[in-house]
């Protein structure tokens, strides 16, 4: 007779199955709590570092947007030679943005094509260029800036040259990502009609992963526009720069902050829904 | 008849082959051109020529110089005729009478300098004597009407400029600069001295061993407090690395990234099912919450930067909230979009046992598309933490800001190399770390 030893309850699936939810639900639920409380202990600690308090802040935070609003309201008339005047850094901040990106993508894919193993053109140096592209990754584009505006003086270089070695590094790891995934049967194709490295890479395996660069590049542009707003703002040229000078002229002069604000803000969001309709388009031509 | 009637299509498929092989080469000439027209453009509008103008390659060389090195500063005030030695001339670094260094040699007034590669420099109450080996000596007298300098005819020198109120010559491995207050030499030695220890902790210049020794001693060398919390508070307080703050200010920049990403989370999270199709209640509210959300991404986070700092002060919450603004934003897309591409069949499994729309949110949907959020999330946390430097330079919080100030200094540049080396570790064990997060959160996803 296999009875369970007495001191054991018979066996109650449905009531264990209940205990284990019941169980789960509460130690997800102390995560949770503990999460949340670690959350604001944080932001308590942050405020307590910070110059002005949260809710003591709160109802002024619209101060400055409604004396913008109302500064620009006052000279309306100026708005379309404001917007005028500053459309030539908007194109200087595009610019860094689209060459920055340009360079480092191209950097980025030879990169990748080094430190992606099957493809890699010396494979024992493939940890030395991943190592390369995690530092390139790691440094904030603010540091090179800086430090490139004090060698070159101010203006649009210090920041291109920031922001393509950030996305050299950035974009190397997606794009080797992507060369993971490639189909080698056209490289060993060409490399048993005797094809060197360069020409297996480019007429293998560049054109079966083009799309998906494209379509990286294009996300990173993106990425690269703010990059290159904020680096301005820190004295490297482009549409931050004149902002930085307008905030610091103060009141009086807000309306042309609001011209900037109004020409970023457009540019931002058009290149965002551009390359959005592009990424589509090249993922339907795909599948 | 037949022959020409099979052949034509042949043809007709060998010119489409030929049209588009044309079209294929003219679009791989065609593109590497346009980049290069565009790349020429930009060459000339970013001024790339004027560059070289622009550039100081004397800036260059005390970058890399000061990164890896220090300089120890003899100076002399000719009006007191006081002498002080201090690493980087700084006051917080000067050496205290009884502990000068071998190479320099200080007698009241006059003082005798070892500069190195078998220069020598003799100060005498308001002039200076350098000997170069295979120059000569350099001679200068600081007084208040201005400087008179003195040089060896020809030979090979070191680079000298001078004016009448300023003289500078560029020695190997050390400098001589006399204004008419001052006479100041240093001279570079490799390292980052007073890295671990100040000059004024009794720790100074003790080698690892001896420091493990008296650590583990009982012979206090500092009656107060045990050896091992001397030696603490000698590195952690070092008022010239400051490593305790900076320490602080590298945890204040997680800090930014980590309220930024998950608070930003935790909001959207219920928003993000309002302004999905399929879960939202009205169109209009989707569409609503969509725009806000697009309004929020594309006013960039250096403007939420501008304008919280001018509600809240500059600070790490300013920063934090800066990050949160813009993420609400990203993760508003991200998280709608998820729930949008969602397989419904757990749903309707859910709902076929009669669970109500909370319910089926609960059970049907929470389940399947948390691995997803939050992986998200941590790419977005780890991409945060360098974000949050940038910002921090601008609200004054974080290392972000200790960077800057070291930066715009012109001359901290050790420690600018210093906190560039730590927030690439920083970076990259966030970087690790959510790595590791995301591939444990996928695999418990999948089992």
């Amino acid at each position: 007779m296999a009875h369970p030893p007495a001191s054991l309850p018979p066996p109650n699936p449905a009531a264990d199955y209940l205990a284990l939810t019941h169980r789960r639900r509460l130690y997800s639920g102390i995560l949770l709590s503990c999460f949340v409380l670690l959350l604001v202990s944080a932001f308590n600690v942050a405020e307590s570092r910070n110059a002005g308090g949260f809710l003591a802040g709160l109802p002024r935070v619209l101060d400055f947007p409604a004396g913008l609003l109302a500064e620009t309201w006052e000279r309306l008339d100026r708005m379309p030679g404001n917007l005028l005047n500053y459309f030539p850094s908007l194109v200087e901040t595009l610019n860094i943005a689209a060459v920055s990106t340009l360079t480092g993508g191209l950097c980025g894919i030879v990169l990748a094509l080094l430190s992606t193993r099957g493809l890699a053109r010396w494979p024992r140096l493939v940890p030395l260029w991943r190592r390369l592209m995690d530092v390139l990754r790691a440094l904030p584009e603010i540091v090179v800036a800086l430090v490139l505006i004090f060698l070159l003086g101010g203006g649009p270089v210090p920041a291109m040259i920031a922001i393509a070695l950030h996305s050299a590094g950035a974009l190397g790891k997606l794009f080797s990502e992507v060369a993971e995934n490639a189909d080698l049967k056209p490289v060993e194709g060409l490399a048993s009609v005797g094809a060197g490295w360069l020409q297996r890479m480019w007429l293998g395996v560049l054109p079966q992963i083009a799309p998906n660069l494209l379509s990286y590049a294009l996300l990173r542009f993106e990425i690269n526009i703010r990059a290159s707003a904020i680096l301005g703002f820190v004295g490297a040229g482009g549409i931050g720069y004149d902002l930085r000078n307008t905030m610091t002229w103060g009141q009086g002069r807000f309306d042309q902050a609001a011209a900037i604000f109004i020409l970023l803000f457009v540019a931002i969001v058009a290149v965002d829904q551009l390359s959005a309709r592009y990424r589509n388009k090249i993922a339907h031509v795909e599948h | 008849m037949s022959a020409t009637a099979t052949l034509d299509p042949l043809a007709a498929r060998c010119a489409a082959a030929d049209r588009l092989f044309a079209r294929r080469r003219l679009l791989g000439i065609g593109i590497p051109a346009l980049i290069l027209a565009y790349l020429a453009y930009v060459f000339f509008a970013f001024d790339v020529p004027g560059l070289a103008a622009r550039m100081n390659p004397d800036n260059a060389r005390i970058l890399l110089a000061d990164s890896y090195s220090y300089k120890t500063h003899v100076t002399q005030d000719t009006r007191s005729g006081r002498i002080v030695v201090a690493v980087e001339g700084d006051a917080k670094g000067a050496y205290p009478p009884g502990m000068l260094p071998d190479w320099v040699d200080i007698d009241g007034r006059d003082a005798r300098v070892d500069l190195g590669n078998g220069q020598i420099a003799e100060i005498a109450d308001g002039s200076v004597a350098v000997t170069v080996p295979g120059f000569g000596e350099i001679r200068a007298e600081s007084t208040l009407r201005g400087i008179r300098v003195q040089l060896p005819e020809g030979g090979d020198g070191p680079r000298i400029s001078q004016s009448d109120t300023l003289l500078v010559v560029y020695l190997d491995g050390a400098r001589l600069t006399v204004t008419r207050t001052r006479i100041e030499l240093f001279r570079y030695f490799l390292g980052w001295e007073l890295f671990w220890f100040t000059l004024d902790s009794p720790y100074y210049g003790k080698s690892l061993p001896e420091l493990l020794r008296l650590a583990l001693s009982d012979e206090r060398i500092e009656p107060e407090k045990s050896n091992l919390r001397g030696i603490f508070e000698g590195f952690w307080y070092n008022r010239v690395w400051q490593h305790g703050e900076v320490a602080w200010a590298l945890f204040e920049t997680v800090l930014m990234a980590f309220i930024g990403t998950f608070g930003a989370a935790l909001i959207v999270l219920p928003l993000a099912f309002l302004a999905a199709r399929g879960f939202s209640p009205a169109r209009l509210a989707r569409f609503g919450l969509r725009r806000v959300f697009d309004f929020l991404r594309g006013v960039d986070g250096l403007i939420w930067t501008i304008v919280l700092s001018r509600a809240f002060g500059p600070g790490p919450m300013t920063g934090a909230l800066a990050i949160l603004l813009t993420e609400i934003g990203t993760f508003g897309k991200l998280f709608s979009e998820a729930l949008e591409n969602l397989d419904e069949k757990q749903q309707e499994g859910v709902r076929s046992t009669g669970a109500n729309a909370l319910q089926r949110c609960r059970f049907g949907v929470i389940p399947q598309i948390m691995p997803v959020l939050m992986s998200q999330v941590l790419y977005y946390f780890e991409s945060n933490t360098r974000s949050a430097t940038i910002i921090g330079a601008i609200v004054g919080g974080g290392i972000g800001m200790f960077l800057t100030q070291a930066i715009n200094s012109q001359k901290d540049w050790e420690k600018v190399a210093y906190y560039i080396v730590l927030v690439v570790i920083l970076v990259m064990v966030m970087d690790s770390f959510s790595g590791w997060l995301r591939r444990k959160l996928i695999r418990g996803a999948d089992a």
